[in-house]
């Protein structure tokens, strides 16, 4: 299952909501202000490290940009996608949940 | 694959339009069909005919209509939505009197079956919004 955020963790808890219910083998996808919570040295980096082994963390390349973030301010192993990438993440996945 | 898509957030409030519009442009580079795109709650003021951003900003209604005209995208506006904001038709506008209509070529008013059924006939269902 694919999971996607879309607002900042700073903001709203869904990062902490979604990764509540995110099972064994899913997705996590950052989108829009949510890119924020793969910043490192933030509180969301241990969140999203803990659960590295059970989930795969993807964040959307072109919404980094637009906020001056890239690589070198990522959190480890969170893999950069771009828009083919989302769609390619939402085929395989039989069902997207999307945190609003 | 066959996509369908929800949007719940209007036109130049966050980011939830620009996204999805993106995603569909993508989704169709790749090969899949967008079987129908359902605005719902403030997402129907995407639809709208008059708006008239600066030049040098995007339009985000007219990039609607371009896209659904060139790939014969369904897109449609949830009726107790667009009553709500003033999104009208001409059989809108009929029905309930108004002297107006402002919705642009492409959209359709219609009601929330057509998102269940978009939810049945769709491979996948993905939702953008706030």
């Amino acid at each position: 299952m694919l999971h996607t955020i879309n607002k900042s963790p700073f903001e709203k808890d869904s990062l902490k909501t979604c990764l509540r219910y995110a099972e064994k083998g899913s997705s996590v996808l950052f989108i829009e202000d949510a890119v924020y919570a793969c910043t490192k040295g933030t509180n969301f980096e241990k969140q999203i490290t803990e659960n590295q082994e059970n989930i795969s963390f993807y964040v959307l390349g072109p919404d980094l940009e637009a906020r001056g973030l890239d690589n070198s301010n990522l959190t480890n192993n969170i893999e950069i996608i771009d828009y083919k990438g989302f769609v390619k993440l939402v085929a395989e996945n039989e069902k997207t949940q999307n945190w609003l | 694959m066959k996509f369908g898509v929800l949007i719940n957030e209007g036109p130049y409030q966050h980011q939830a339009s620009d996204t999805a519009y993106k995603f569909i442009e993508a989704a169709i580079e790749e090969g899949h069909e967008i079987f129908r795109v359902f605005f719902y709650h403030d997402g129907v003021n995407n639809g709208t005919r008059l708006a008239t951003p600066p030049q040098d900003d995007r339009h985000i209604p007219n990039r609607w209509t371009e896209l659904a005209e060139k790939h014969e995208i369904d897109l449609v506006l949830c009726v107790a939505a667009a009553q709500r904001r003033g999104m009208v038709d001409e059989d809108e506008m009929k029905r309930n009197s108004k002297d107006a209509n402002n919705i642009a070529g492409k959209f359709r008013i219609s009601g929330l079956g057509q998102l269940i059924e978009a939810g049945i006939q769709a491979d996948r269902m993905i939702t953008f919004g706030d």
